[in-house]
């Protein structure tokens, strides 16, 4: 019965063939170091996950987002773990997201025919860190605030602009709850999306071009 | 090569992964559900004894108005309301509160001396001296409440609502 409900299903859907070309792909006889991107894409989802029950209680607004934060934390079930999981998950992509492209470029995998998959995962990793940079506010707290102080500050010196810039990130010359309305936006709608965009051509081109194998020591 | 009870390497991975991911996902569900549910589940107990001070400050055979506030903690934040009964004093032993709140629609209502009534001015709702309804629309008597003496002080036993 399952069998012939599947049948049925697989017919329509052609799961079998999803799972032929996507999982069942062959691969070279490879190491733990490629095994970099499977983990940045898990930690990427766990990431979403832990992201959105997050949301459930979390509250943008310099009246509330410290109190709700410190309400996750001690009041909600759990709440502890949620964010836990999500502090450390996000710490945890950057080093892997990061050590996956230093084993990329040792190992020259960039090279012909897998330059633009090396370009997707460069802005994978800046819009990565971009991720890291705005969720650093959200809790806002003394670190919070003081960080992003700074990190606003910095690109305030470039020449010319600088100003102009600072004004783009902050939504006005000072740290504001306009800020942090748009630090919250970015993290949860607009790199979210930039990402899962550039993780399905990154993903397609793995599986359409396959993965290269590790450098032999004569070439 | 197979005997017959020999567990194949194949089926016992199948097993081995199948029991670990459900414990896994059980470990991963059960907080994300309680999670979600966490404030539902916080009940707060919201009946209480008030008290409304010396039972001697009310006079004798006048309604008086006392106002209290009553602090609700909604997830970080903390709603305050506040709220009016009116005592009454029959006379050293007989006494009387209720709600100020009317039974109508929840406007409060004022003991008029002159009338001798406590009037509702939304709806032009009268209650008499023991909160029962004279005229107009509310449709039961004011809310008493449960009262009690201690040490001269006077209580009342305060149900949301």
């Amino acid at each position: 019965m399952a069998v012939k409900m599947f049948t049925w299903i697989d017919e329509r859907l052609g799961l079998s063939t999803i799972y032929n070309v996507v999982l069942d792909r062959n691969v070279p006889k490879v190491n733990w170091w490629y095994t970099l991107g499977s983990a940045s894409l898990f930690l990427f989802a766990l990431q979403v996950v832990t992201g959105i029950f997050l949301t459930v209680y979390y509250v943008p607004s310099p009246d509330h987002a410290y109190d709700s934060v410190q309400y996750i934390m001690n009041e909600v079930s759990f709440g502890w773990l949620i964010r836990g999981v999500h502090h450390w998950g996000a710490t945890l992509m950057v080093i892997f997201v990061f050590i996956h492209m230093l084993r990329t470029f040792y190992f020259a995998a960039y090279k012909y025919p897998r330059e633009i998959t090396w370009l997707t995962g460069v802005f994978l990793l800046l819009a990565t860190l971009g991720m890291g940079f705005t969720g650093y506010l959200l809790p806002w707290n003394q670190r919070a605030y003081w960080a992003t102080t700074v990190g606003t500050e910095i690109p305030g010196t470039a020449p010319f602009i600088g100003d102009f810039i600072i004004r783009i990130l902050r939504g006005g010359s000072d740290l504001s709850a306009v800020t942090l309305a748009r630090f919250f936006s970015v993290h949860i709608w607009f790199l979210p999306a930039i990402i899962v965009l550039l993780i399905s051509v990154h993903m397609y081109l793995v599986i359409r071009i396959g993965i290269s194998s590790v450098p032999k020591k004569e070439e | 090569m197979a005997e017959p009870n020999r567990l194949e390497r194949r089926d016992f991975v199948k097993v081995v992964v199948a029991a670990l991911g459900t414990i896994m996902g059980a470990c991963i569900t059960l907080p994300a559900i309680g999670y979600l549910l966490s404030p539902a589940l916080a009940v707060q107990k919201k009946e209480d004894w008030i008290p409304l001070g010396p039972l001697d400050s009310y006079t004798i055979g006048v309604p008086t108005l006392f106002s209290f506030t009553r602090t609700t903690i909604n997830g970080w934040e903390r709603t305050v309301n506040s709220y009016g009964v009116y005592i009454t004093r029959f006379d050293d032993v007989t006494h009387k509160v209720f709600s100020n709140k009317c039974t109508h629609l929840s406007c409060r209502v004022t003991w008029q001396e002159d009338l001798a009534e406590y009037l509702c001015p939304c709806h032009d709702g009268f209650f008499d001296i023991d909160g029962e309804v004279i005229s107009g629309p509310p449709p039961a008597p004011l809310t008493e409440y449960e009262t009690k003496v201690e040490e001269g002080v006077l209580y009342i036993f305060f149900v949301e609502g």
